[in-house]
């Protein structure tokens, strides 16, 4: 295994952020109560997603730069991997979503189901399943490679209008909405204190040193998998 | 002069029966047991089986990525 040192630097900051992020003391905050640490694992994977997906971005304009089959390789698997963090993002939401705005809130089921920022985000992870649909439905290499390197880049635009900027027009339950003193729907910068901020940023970077460890291994799968590019490979390197 | 000796070891280890007697049941009282997994309302157990996981997790993708560089070696051999 070459160049793992960060490899083991993702798993050195998820221990610490497991066990810094159950014993370290939190700020007590009403209807959050201890559920505030699930910063430290839902908010991370929506850190990792935004992270993964702009390097599939750079990726899918590396390609159409270069036309490059292995910047196609490398797109789709950070995408794949970016898509797989935010469905762990919305599935984690959800858990919390019913604890803290459905029973202590009490808002109704309703209000939820309207709420911006899960429509979005819903949206946002659509756009990125239509991608490989998308990809699966080319049998060119070189056109699917094309013409799914141009759809990545529209989806990464969805991005910014579905999850950042139609939840900050309208208002959202979401913590750190409009209302509320930060104006980020994203996360309430005032419900985290020092102490906080010390476990949050290195969780934040291991989750997405694993997500990048995770893509990695996919690319390296399908690299071997198409025996045509090893040996493209093999002639440049001659 | 030993026998003098031996008594006095004997009444010393009895009065250290008695003390630790004594300390056990003293322990007995409180029904709370304050020994590591269930202090502060037993989070130590949550942190116990979410490091199990992290750990076993991370040695899957370890021995993945290690069966991986030997399949890419045999490949580009």
């Amino acid at each position: 295994m070459q160049k793992s040192w960060w490899k083991i630097l993702s798993f050195i900051l998820l221990l610490y952020t497991i066990i810094g992020g159950f014993l370290m003391d939190v700020p007590r905050l009403p209807i959050l109560n201890e559920t505030i640490r699930n910063m430290y694992f839902h908010v991370c994977m929506w850190f990792g997603m935004m992270i993964l997906f702009i390097v599939s971005f750079v990726y899918s304009i590396k390609y159409l730069n270069t036309t490059n089959y292995k910047y196609d390789l490398f797109a789709k698997n950070f995408a794949a991997t970016g898509t797989l963090f935010g469905v762990l993002g919305y599935a984690t939401g959800v858990i919390w979503v019913s604890v803290t705005w459905i029973t202590d809130q009490s808002q109704s089921l309703g209000s939820v189901l309207k709420e911006p920022k899960l429509i979005g985000a819903a949206i946002a992870i659509l756009i990125y399943g239509a991608y490989f649909v998308l990809r699966g439905s080319f049998t060119d290499m070189d056109k699917r490679a094309r013409v799914s390197a141009v759809y990545n880049i529209f989806a990464f635009a969805m991005l910014f209008p579905s999850i950042w900027i139609i939840p900050r027009m309208v208002g959202s339950l979401h913590p750190g909405s409009p209302g509320s003193d930060t104006g980020n729907p994203a996360l309430d910068k005032n419900d985290m204190d020092a102490g906080m901020r010390a476990v949050f940023y290195p969780a934040v970077i291991g989750w997405t040193l694993l997500g990048v460890w995770i893509s990695t291994l996919k690319i390296r799968m399908s690299m071997i998998q198409d025996s045509s590019l090893m040996n493209e490979q093999k002639k440049n390197e001659l | 002069m030993k026998k003098y000796l031996v008594t006095l070891m004997k009444r010393t280890l009895l009065l250290l029966l008695m003390v630790l007697v004594n300390l056990a049941a003293f322990a007995q009282q409180e029904v709370e047991m304050a020994d590591g997994m269930r202090s502060n309302g037993k989070i130590y157990v949550v942190v116990a089986v979410c490091l199990t996981i992290l750990i076993g997790l991370f040695v899957y993708m370890f021995t993945v990525d290690r069966r991986l560089r030997k399949i890419e070696k045999e490949n580009i051999q």
